[in-house]
């Protein structure tokens, strides 16, 4: 790739190079949806490659996938799978059938501990998870790092001590010590500081949660932060740390845990998350380890089609005139943010192959004046049937998939269902492509 | 009526933080006098923070109000001297397009010359050498001295001043009545929205500074002022497009002005009347926004390209005269009114109308008659006076003579500050830590903004120091700085809230243009503070005016 586009810069062309590369499958999308997809697939046998831009939604996790967390009406949902049977029609969950929902609900547990990520949790009912700001959220499935409570208000312990790194902003010991004292935990506020970390600080931006798990990561400096909150514990029976540890292995988290030796919840920090982007390169490497071609940092540019609509090839950025050629495609490019969808002042479309998507119409209708209502864009996305295929002007297009959050017809935020919406509709197109 | 004691009892009482009062209660304290400043809501929150930041050269009024434009040439230079830390002095173009008429240049130049603006004709190319981003059509280009002046600062560093002589400054605290003894104004009654309290204060005059709200004030004294409020609406670009002043060389029109200022550029402004029920729940609307758009691409057309931050509106305090009730005269000159003479009310004077341009010399005029009344015989030295922070030494100087090895931080942190930066601890590396990437808010900036400069909440803070006023509105910034309210204030419920309230406002600036990159912005901060944080709306305590 780099060798071409070398040759491009230098306007010689290849002499002998294929103008297509073939795939069974091509995922456009590297985030949770994409990388679960390709996975299922590439285990399967399928050759397959992912066409990724960069960042995704795992780079900001909240350390934990949601799968319902509340009704369109507004009603909590404590078990999730029996309420599922209950969203609108248009909910993806409903789309696929409660039975399916259940079964790959099923399915994502071993399938995301098969590729080495430690998770916990049923979809048969709620857990809950402590947010940066304190708040308490229903979780599905919570990754090893942290610690998942069984109701809204358990009580973390009798004592709490809570660490920071000294000078690190983004993880609110305020809010936290606020929202344990309000379940009964007494809470102390303390910071650890180290040498070793001080470099960081003479940059006023460094200071965040992956430069510090970078240092924390090494032999020798995770030690040290053990032994000094170790040597500040005095009758606490809880430790609350942020979740900078372990950006590359988890086991420094679990190593960290028992070197303090008392009970020791990691909190999610303000992005980026550390956990969270472990996570999404366990996948990536999961992928590649099986077989799967990653190529990140490319965008594609355009698609060609046959005569019966169906996509036959694509063509990035990077790959030039050279066409990437597969029996099916999978969208998984997310909403807004990563640019699955872009919203124009009249009209929003999906910029790869222009699938059908539904919105209403006039902007006034596409949000809220009051940012903490629910926000009616966050819903927009593709339309989809059972198969999982996407229309194009009103078409079914067999061999074109969508999964992920650029599917339309829930509130992920508001329902709080965007983590198993990405798994299960992944897990559930990939079985489409083997069947067929 | 209350007892006056020698702690609620002043000089002058000013009722009204925005630059108008906050000029008042400095050029009062200065001349010796016991000051009250009282405001509802934050320092510049109305008017005063919601214009372009155009330091008028006054060309723009030449042809049109003599008056107006020789006002804002004198005041301009005057402000040069006295708050150079708040001025950029950007020089401005006035551009003919083809589809103006080329022949009012010269009646523009001459009323310039006429107003003692210096307006020099130069060569398209040139002017297009001197701001590329300009409209390469142009087919006419006139220089002047048009600048930019960030109204935050300028209002915080005359309230900076009025407190170093003596003034007492109250934020959040309501006006609810006026005290009367017969025909005669005596003072306040206040409810602090802080203290949930309600008191009395006492002083031979009260100034009426309250910009549009200044017609309710008025009201409480039994007095009618006519005021009509014209909506005035604006675009914020994420970046500098332009770095001289942007004019269309035509009769004043909407969206003809783009001013570069700080980090960003800003396009406006309409003109529309609205019920005055209106002032205090302003939203833009499409239309506004769309004629923003039209018009600024034909000033710059790169703007066509560039990300839209936000969308605002202000008020403007335009006042009819006496015997026109209809409106139809409205000026927008200064208006000074003794309402003793006026409607047989004494000790209550209104000072209003007027441009943040001219708050100086509508300070001057409202003390001078505040001082007549007193029978204090200090005149004005307002115009050869620096403010806190523009002392008499190079802004370059200042970040070199406190730090050895001046950053990018130091330099953003001289440059809202001034000379009064050296106040501001970035000694060691905690407190150069960065709050707010985007503007280079340092951890130091916030505490001295908490400690020194009247902040309540994150608003307030966003005001004194440009957090969150960056290209990604307040994502992370304010999460930060919300946890150092909440060690400030010792109150993390009241932190919370303030974080909500301010997320919230910064939805009100995007929604109006609530797509591309602005739509993309808020999805991820709906991800961040409604997903990952999990926080809801709803009722939260927090510090803040109804």
């Amino acid at each position: 790739m780099q060798v071409y586009a070398a040759w491009k810069a230098a306007n010689v062309k290849p002499l002998k190079l294929s103008k297509t590369m073939r795939f069974d499958t091509i995922i456009i999308g590297g985030g949770l949806a994409g990388l679960v997809c390709g996975i299922k697939l590439q285990k399967a046998g399928k050759k397959c490659a992912i066409v990724s831009a960069g960042q995704s939604a795992m780079h900001f996790s909240s350390g934990t996938f949601d799968l319902l967390g509340r009704l369109p009406d507004g009603t909590p949902v404590e078990a999730p799978l029996a309420a599922a049977a209950s969203l609108p029609a248009a909910h993806p969950y409903t789309i696929l059938g409660t039975e399916k929902v259940k079964k790959y609900a099923e399915e994502a547990v071993s399938f995301l501990q098969d590729c080495g990520i430690r998770i916990s949790g049923s979809a048969e009912r709620n857990s809950w998870r402590v947010t940066p700001t304190g708040e308490r959220k229903p979780a599905w499935l919570t990754i090893g790092d942290f610690t998942p409570l069984a109701s809204k208000d358990e009580k973390i312990g009798n004592k709490a001590l809570i660490v920071n790194i000294l000078g690190y902003l983004d993880f609110n010991t305020k809010f936290l010590a606020d929202s344990f004292e309000k379940q009964g935990t007494e809470c102390r506020i303390t910071a650890i500081k180290l040498d070793e970390m001080e470099r960081l600080r003479k940059n006023p931006s460094e200071m965040r949660a992956t430069n510090i798990a970078r240092v924390m990561d090494r032999d020798g400096i995770w030690e040290k932060a053990a032994e000094q909150i170790k040597a500040m514990i005095n009758n606490e029976d809880v430790v609350v740390l942020p979740a900078v540890f372990g950006l590359k292995d988890a086991s420094v988290v679990e190593k960290l845990r028992e070197a303090i030796g008392i009970k020791t919840m990691f909190i999610a920090t303000m992005p980026p998350s550390v956990p969270g982007i472990r996570s999404q390169m366990t996948l990536k490497s999961e992928f590649e380890k099986a077989g799967g071609r990653f190529f990140l940092g490319d965008t594609v540019v355009d698609a060609e089609k046959t005569e019966d609509g169906r996509i036959k090839n694509i063509g990035t950025l990077n790959f030039g005139d050279i066409r990437l050629e597969a029996d099916n495609f999978v969208l998984a490019t997310g909403s807004f943010f990563s640019k699955g969808m872009i919203a124009t002042p009249d009209k929003v479309y999906e910029p790869v192959f222009g699938i059908d998507l539904s919105y209403p119409e006039g902007r006034d209708q596409w949000f809220d004046r009051n940012f903490w209502n629910r926000q009616n864009y966050i819903s927009f996305g593709a339309k989809t049937d059972e198969t999982m295929n996407a229309y194009i002007e009103g078409r079914k297009v067999e061999n074109l998939y969508v999964i992920g959050s650029l599917i339309g017809g829930c509130n992920a935020l508001y329902e709080g269902c965007g983590g198993g919406t990405a798994i299960i509709t992944a897990l559930a197109a990939a079985d489409r492509v083997l069947e067929n | 009526m209350g007892v006056a004691t020698k702690d609620n009892e002043f000089d002058v009482i000013i009722v009204g933080g925005g630059i108008t009062g906050a000029g008042t209660a400095r050029d009062c304290a200065l001349r010796g006098l016991k000051v009250l400043l009282i405001e509802r809501h934050d320092l510049a929150t109305g008017a005063t923070g919601r214009n372009h930041g155009l330091l008028h050269s006054g060309a723009r009024y030449a042809v049109t109000d003599r008056e107006s434009a020789e006002e804002c040439i004198k005041e301009n230079m005057i402000l040069r001297k006295i708050a150079r830390h708040c001025v950029e002095e950007t020089e401005g173009l006035f551009l003919t397009l083809p589809e103006d008429d080329l022949d009012y240049q010269a009646k523009f130049v001459e009323s310039c010359l006429a107003a003692g603006i210096r307006a020099d004709i130069i060569d398209p190319k040139e002017a297009l050498r001197m701001e590329p981003s300009a409209n390469p059509d142009l087919i006419g280009a006139v220089k002047v001295p048009d600048g930019a002046v960030d109204p935050f600062r300028l209002t915080s560093a005359n309230v900076i001043d009025a407190k170093l002589h003596g003034a007492k400054v109250m934020v959040y605290s309501e006006v609810t009545g006026l005290i009367k003894d017969g025909d005669t104004v005596k003072g306040v009654e206040v409810f602090n929205h802080i203290t949930k309290q309600k008191n009395q204060y006492f002083a031979p005059i009260t100034v009426n500074a309250g910009g549009i709200w200044g017609q309710h004030i008025a009201e409480l004294a039994g007095v009618k002022i006519n005021m009509f409020p014209a909506k005035g609406a604006l675009l914020i670009f994420g970046h500098r497009v332009n770095n001289v002043v942007l004019n269309r060389c035509r009769k004043p029109a909407n969206a003809d002005i783009l001013v570069p200022g700080d980090t960003i550029c800003l396009i406006g402004t309409t003109s529309s009347r609205i019920p005055f029920e209106e002032c205090d729940n302003m939203y833009v609307t499409p239309d506004e926004v769309d004629v923003l758009l039209q018009e600024g691409e034909k000033l710059a057309p790169s703007l066509a390209s560039t990300r839209i931050l936000r969308a605002y509106a202000g008020v403007r305090p335009l006042v009819a005269t006496d015997d026109d009730p209809s409106g139809r005269n409205i000026s927008r000159g200064i208006v000074l009114l003794d309402h003793e003479t006026r409607d047989g009310v004494k000790g209550f004077i209104s000072i209003t109308g007027g441009k943040l341009m001219t708050y100086r010399l509508m300070a001057e005029w409202a003390t001078d008659l505040v001082c007549k009344k007193l029978n204090v015989a200090q005149s004005c030295i307002t115009m050869n006076t620096p403010l806190p922070g523009s002392e008499n030494e190079n802004i370059d100087e200042i970040s070199q003579k406190t730090w050895t090895k001046p950053g990018a931080t130091h330099k953003a942190t001289v440059g809202r500050h001034g000379a009064r930066a050296v106040n501001i601890g970035l000694k060691n590396e905690y407190d150069a830590s960065l709050v707010c990437e985007c503007e280079e808010v340092s951890v130091g900036e916030v505490k001295y903004a908490i400690d020194e400069l009247d902040v309540h909440n994150l608003v307030d803070l966003r005001r004194r120091t440009r957090v969150g006023m960056g290209t990604c509105q307040g994502e992370l910034c304010a999460c930060r700085a919300a946890g150092m309210l909440a060690d400030a204030h010792k109150c993390t419920d009241r932190a919370k809230g303030d974080l909500k309230n301010f997320i919230n406002e910064r939805w009100k600036g995007m929604y109006p243009i609530c797509w591309g990159d602005t739509l993309r912005e808020s999805e991820y901060s709906q991800w961040i503070y409604a997903g990952v944080c999990g926080l809801e709306g709803g009722e939260c305590e927090t510090i803040k005016a109804e």
